[in-house]
C-alpha cells in the first residue's frame, strides 16, 4: 500500500482501462492532492474521458485501483460530484430546469423518497449561484448550449461534495457562461473543494487552473502548473501536432493541432 | 419428392433469395424495421386495388401496394420532419394505423370473398402450387414462381445496375450528394424494391416472415464477412437454406411453413452469433483469452518500465505487489511472471523482478501505438 | 346510434361494459408505460414484444393445457421477455445494430409461435380455438374475469412505476450520471423493461400481437406534444390510451363486422393527429400562424424602411 493521507483527494495506481483488447489508459499512476482546480489535457483520444469514468466507476477496469480520500468509491459516493458532457442526453426531455437540478440531490435521498422542499430550496440556490434563477420553470429544451453547461453545474452543487469531476464544461458555450464558470470555480477552490476538469484548450490552462495533468493514454506529467504545463512536456504529450504561439506575462500559449 | 413438394421449395428458394437482396442494404442502412412497417401497410394498397379491379390475380394489386409502400416511407419521413415525432416513434405511429385500416375495410366489405387477413399475415406457401399459369392449354408452372422469380429478377437488375450507386449512398450519404449522386432517390428506389418484394412474397410466406426474410439472412451474412459483395451472395444463400430447411421442418412438424422457414432462418443467425470465424461469440471469447495472457505481460512489462527508475522501483517490483496494486490473483500474477520470464521480457530473482531490454522495447512499442 | 342509448349500454350492457372496461385498461397501462419507451426511443420495442409473446402463449397452452388467462398471459410474458433480453444481448455482443436485432427476434419467434399455433391446431385434441385470437385480438371473447385478470396485472405495473417514480426518470434522462449516484442502472433498466412487458401481455387478447405495438406509441407521442412535464405526459398519455380503448370499443359495437383491436389503433391514431395539429405551443397549426403573422410583421417593418 502508498500512503494515502487525507491530503490526497484521489489516489490512482497502476490504473489499466481497455475496450476490448485496445487499452485505453496504460498503467496510469496519480495522485490528486485535495483542494487542487486540476485540468486534464491530452489529444484527441488521449483517454481524458474514460480516467474520469474510471473515477467514477463508469467503465470496468482491467487492473490497478482508485481510491478517494483513501477509500473505495462506494464507501464514498457521496463525496463525488460529476459534471458529464453536454451532449450525453436527450435535451428535449420532457422535465424543467429545477426538476434536472434536484436529481443531484437523487442519490442523497436514496430509493423511493421523493424530493421536497428542502432539495427545492437547495436546487433553487444552486441555480441562484450559476445566475439560472429565473430559469427554474423553464423546459430544459429551451436553453441554449452554455445554459444547458450551467445546469449540469447546479446540479453537480447541489451534490454537495468535496471532489467535482467535470467532463468538458468548456465545450462549446458562450462568454458569458464561460467566465460563469471559471468564477465558480474559484468558488469551489477556495470552499476547499476539489476539482478536476478534462479540458480542451491549451491557452487557458495557466490562466483557469493552478494543478495540471498532462495524458496521452499514458501519464506524462502531473503537478502545478508552473512545473508540468511546459513546452517540453506538452510535446511529449502531443507528439509533433502543436506549434507555440510565444511566452506572454509568464504563461505559455500554445496551439495543439492535428485534430487536437 | 413430389412435384408440388419441389415447386414450393423451388418458389421458397426464389422468395428468399429476392427477399435477401434489398434486405442486405436495409440492414446496412440501420433501415431494418422498415421492411415491418412497409409489409405490413401494403395491405391497404392489396385492398384498395381489389376494390377497384375485383379481381385477386389483377396485376393492379402489385402496382397498388408498391405505391403503398412507399406512400408509408414518406410518411413516416414527413411525420419525422415536423421535428415533434422521433423516427422510432414515426414507424411505430404510421404502419398500425395504415394496417389497422385496411383490416377494418377487409371485415366491412370483403368478408365475402377470400382476402382475409389471416391469410395475408401468414401467408400459405402449401397452396402455392395449385394456382398454375396455363397458357393455350400449357402448364406453365406454379404463378407465384413467375411473380416472384420476376421481381427476383428486378431486384438482381437494379442492384447490379446501381451497385455502385447503393453502395456509396450506404456508406457515406454525404459523399454521394456532394458526388452529384441524389441519396433521396436511390433511398426511394430501394424502398420501391422492399416494397414490391414484400407485395409479392407476402402472398407465399404473410407480412410478418416477410420481415425474417428480409432481415435475418443478409444479418447472418453480416457476421460473416466484411465485403459487400459477399454479404450479397451469403444473404441469399442462408436464405435458401432457411427456405428450404423451413420446408423440411414444416414437413416433419405438420405445420406452418413460413413459419418454419423463419425459425431455422432465426436458428442460423444464432448458429452466426455464435459459431462465426473471428467474430462470432466463441471465437471472440477463445481469442479474449489468449489475449488476457498477452495483454497482462504488455501490463507488467509496462508497470516494471514506468518504476524503473522510481525510488519506490524495489517496492513496485515485487510479485506479492502485482496482487495488491494491479489486482491480479496470486495465481494469475504467477501464471503471468511464468510466461513473461519464459518469453525474455523480464527476469525473476526471487521475489524482485526485473525488466529485460527485449521487455522495455516491448513496453515502448505499447505505449508509443 | 343515440347518445343516451349509448352511454346506457356503456353501464348495462354485460358485453360492451366488460369490453369497454377492458380496452380502457389497456389502454391506459400501455399508455402510461409506453411514454417510457418513447422517451428512450425504444418505440418499436413493444412491436417486439408484442410478437415474442405470440410462442410464450402457444407454449404456455402446450405444457399447461390450460387455457385460463393469467396462465396464457405468464407465458406470453416469459416470452417476450426472453426476446427483449435477446435484443439487448445481439446488440450488445455482435455487430449486429439494435434495429436488425429487433427485426429478426420479432419476426422468428413470430415464425416460431406460428408453428407451434399450427401443430396445436392439427394435434388430434384439436382445442386450440381460442389461442389464434392473440394475432388480431377478440375483444368480444373478453370475460368478467379476465378484465379482473387485466385490472390487477396493470395496477401492479402502475404502481411499481409510481413507487420508483424518480428513479425510473433518472434512468430516462441521465442513466449515466444515476450511475454515479449509486443506483444500480442494469437493474433499473430490466425492471422498466418488465413493466412494459407486463402492459402489453395485458392488452395482447384484445388487440392482438400484430397492433399491442400502437398502443405503446401512440397515446405517448399525442401526450408529448401537450406537455413538457414528464408527470403530466405519463398521466395523459394514460388517459389517452384509456380513451382510445373505450372509444374503439363503443364504435365497434355499433356496426356489425367491425374489429376492436383496429379501432382502437384507428381512435389513439386520430388522438396523435389532433395533437400534433392543435396542441398549445407544440401544435402545426399554431406554429404556422404564428409563422404567418411574424412574416406580416417583418413585411409592416420592412415597408416602412425602404
Amino acid at each position: 500500500m502508498l500512503a494515502t493521507t487525507t491530503a490526497t483527494a484521489i489516489a490512482i495506481r497502476d490504473l489499466t482501462v481497455a475496450y476490448h483488447d485496445r487499452a485505453v489508459l496504460w498503467d496510469v499512476d496519480l495522485d490528486i492532492p485535495a483542494g487542487v482546480l486540476m485540468a486534464i489535457v491530452g489529444p484527441n483520444g488521449a483517454g481524458k474521458t474514460t480516467l474520469i469514468k474510471a473515477i467514477l466507476g463508469l467503465v470496468p477496469v482491467v487492473a490497478g485501483e482508485v481510491r478517494i480520500e483513501g477509500r473505495p468509491l462506494a464507501e464514498v459516493r457521496r463525496r463525488v460530484a460529476y459534471v458529464p458532457q453536454r451532449g450525453s442526453v436527450d435535451w428535449d426531455f420532457p422535465t424543467s430546469v429545477l426538476d434536472v437540478v434536484m436529481m443531484g440531490r437523487y442519490g442523497a435521498l436514496g430509493w423511493i423518497r421523493r424530493p421536497g422542499r428542502r432539495e427545492r430550496d437547495a436546487a433553487l440556490a444552486a441555480l441562484e449561484q450559476v445566475g439560472m434563477r429565473d430559469f427554474a420553470g423553464r423546459q430544459i429544451s429551451q436553453l441554449s448550449g452554455g445554459q444547458q453547461q450551467r445546469v449540469f453545474l447546479a446540479r453537480a452543487l447541489v451534490q454537495d461534495a468535496a471532489i467535482y469531476l467535470m467532463d468538458e464544461p468548456f465545450q462549446g458555450v458562450d462568454a458569458t457562461t464561460e467566465r460563469t464558470i471559471v468564477g465558480l470555480l474559484r468558488e469551489l477552490r477556495s470552499a476547499g473543494k476539489t476539482v478536476v476538469v478534462v479540458h480542451h484548450d491549451l491557452q487557458t490552462v495557466p490562466e483557469y487552473f493552478d494543478w495540471v495533468t498532462l495524458l496521452n493514454v499514458r501519464m506524462i506529467a502531473s503537478g502545478p502548473v508552473d512545473a508540468v504545463f511546459t513546452p517540453e512536456l506538452l510535446r511529449r504529450t502531443y507528439g509533433g501536432h502543436i506549434a507555440f504561439l510565444g511566452q506572454d506575462d509568464g504563461g505559455l500559449a500554445a496551439v495543439a493541432g492535428g485534430g487536437a | 419428392m413430389s412435384a408440388p413438394q419441389f415447386e414450393i421449395q423451388l418458389i421458397a428458394v426464389v422468395v428468399a433469395a429476392a427477399c435477401a437482396l434489398p434486405g442486405t442494404f436495409l440492414v446496412l442502412r440501420r433501415m431494418a424495421l422498415m421492411s415491418d412497417a412497409i409489409s405490413h401497410a401494403i395491405l391497404i394498397g392489396i385492398v384498395l386495388a381489389f376494390f377497384i379491379t375485383e379481381d385477386l390475380a389483377s396485376p393492379l394489386l402489385i402496382v397498388g401496394a408498391t405505391l403503398t409502400g412507399v406512400v408509408t416511407v414518406s410518411l413516416v419521413e414527413l411525420l419525422h420532419r415536423t421535428g415533434r415525432v422521433r423516427e422510432d416513434a414515426a414507424i411505430g405511429l404510421v404502419f398500425p394505423l395504415l394496417f389497422s385500416v385496411a383490416v377494418i375495410l377487409i371485415a366491412r366489405y370483403a368478408d365475402n370473398v377470400h382476402l382475409d387477413t389471416d391469410a395475408v399475415l401468414l401467408g400459405e406457401l402449401a397452396f402455392a402450387p395449385f394456382d398454375r399459369v396455363i397458357l393455350a392449354g400449357w402448364d406453365l408452372g406454379p404463378r407465384a414462381l413467375f411473380i416472384m422469380g420476376a421481381i427476383l429478377a428486378l431486384n438482381a437488375a437494379v442492384i447490379g445496375l446501381l451497385y455502385k450507386e447503393l453502395k456509396l449512398v450506404t456508406f457515406d450519404a454525404g459523399l454521394a450528394a456532394a458526388l452529384g449522386f441524389t441519396p433521396a432517390a436511390v433511398h426511394y428506389l430501394l424502398m420501391a424494391l422492399v416494397s414490391i418484394t414484400a407485395v409479392g412474397a407476402f402472398d407465399a410466406v404473410g407480412s410478418i416472415l416477410v420481415v425474417a426474410l428480409m432481415i435475418a439472412p443478409p444479418a447472418t451474412a453480416y457476421l460473416l464477412t466484411d465485403r459487400l459483395p459477399l454479404m450479397l451472395g451469403l444473404g441469399v444463400l442462408v436464405g435458401a437454406a432457411a427456405a428450404i430447411g423451413g420446408y423440411w421442418l414444416a414437413h416433419w412438424l405438420d405445420a406452418s411453413i413460413a413459419g418454419s422457414m423463419a425459425t431455422v432462418a432465426g436458428l442460423l443467425f444464432g448458429a452466426a452469433c455464435l459459431l462465426a470465424p473471428g467474430r462470432g461469440l466463441i471465437a471472440v471469447a477463445r481469442r479474449r483469452a489468449a489475449q488476457r495472457w498477452e495483454f497482462a505481460q504488455t501490463m507488467l512489462a509496462i508497470h516494471l518500465f514506468h518504476h524503473r527508475d522510481a525510488p519506490d522501483a524495489a517496492e513496485e517490483s515485487r510479485v506479492a505487489h502485482l496482487e495488491t496494486q494491479l489486482r491480479w490473483e496470486r495465481r494469475f500474477a504467477e501464471q503471468v511472471v511464468r510466461r513473461a520470464e519464459r518469453r525474455g521480457l523480464i527476469r525473476r530473482d526471487g521475489q524482485t523482478l526485473t525488466l529485460t531490454d527485449r521487455g522495455a522495447q516491448l513496453a515502448q512499442e505499447a505505449l508509443g501505438g | 346510434m343515440a347518445l343516451p342509448e349509448l352511454f346506457h349500454d356503456l353501464l348495462f350492457d354485460y358485453t360492451l361494459r366488460t369490453v369497454a372496461l377492458g380496452a380502457a385498461i389497456l389502454g391506459c397501462v400501455s399508455g402510461t408505460l409506453g411514454s417510457y419507451a418513447v422517451l428512450r426511443r425504444q418505440s418499436l420495442l413493444g412491436d417486439a414484444i408484442s410478437h415474442a409473446a405470440l410462442p410464450g402463449i402457444a407454449l404456455a397452452f402446450l405444457l399447461t393445457g390450460s387455457k385460463a388467462p393469467l396462465v396464457l398471459v405468464l407465458g406470453a410474458a416469459a416470452a417476450g421477455w426472453l426476446g427483449t433480453l435477446l435484443v439487448m444481448g445481439v446488440v450488445r455482443t455482435t455487430r449486429v445494430k439494435f434495429d436488425s436485432a429487433l427485426g429478426i427476434i420479432l419476426s422468428v419467434f413470430f415464425g416460431v409461435g406460428l408453428v407451434l399455433l399450427t401443430f396445436i391446431q392439427k394435434r388430434p385434441d384439436a382445442t386450440q380455438a381460442g389461442l389464434d385470437r392473440f394475432l388480431f385480438g377478440q375483444a368480444a371473447t373478453l370475460l368478467a374475469h379476465d378484465v379482473v385478470t387485466m385490472a390487477a396485472l396493470g395496477g401492479l405495473a402502475l404502481l411499481t412505476m409510481l413507487l420508483f417514480w424518480k428513479e425510473l426518470k433518472l434512468l430516462s434522462f441521465d442513466p449515466e450520471f444515476g450511475s454515479t449516484l449509486g443506483f444500480p442502472i442494469r437493474a433499473l433498466d430490466v425492471l422498466l423493461t418488465t413493466l412494459l412487458v407486463v402492459a402489453i401481455v395485458v392488452g395482447l387478447q384484445t388487440v392482438g400481437v400484430v397492433l399491442m405495438s400502437a398502443l405503446v406509441v401512440a397515446p405517448a407521442a399525442a401526450a408529448r406534444q401537450w406537455t413538457n412535464r414528464l408527470g403530466v405526459m405519463v398521466a395523459l398519455a394514460g388517459s389517452f390510451g384509456a380513451l382510445a380503448g373505450v372509444s374503439g370499443a363503443v364504435l365497434s359495437s355499433s356496426a356489425a363486422r367491425l374489429p376492436t383491436g383496429p379501432l382502437i389503433v384507428l381512435c389513439a391514431s386520430a388522438l396523435v393527429l389532433l395533437s400534433l395539429c392543435l396542441a398549445p405551443n407544440r401544435g402545426i397549426v399554431w406554429n404556422a400562424l404564428r409563422q404567418r403573422r411574424n412574416r406580416r410583421r417583418l413585411q409592416v417593418d420592412g415597408e416602412a424602411i425602404p
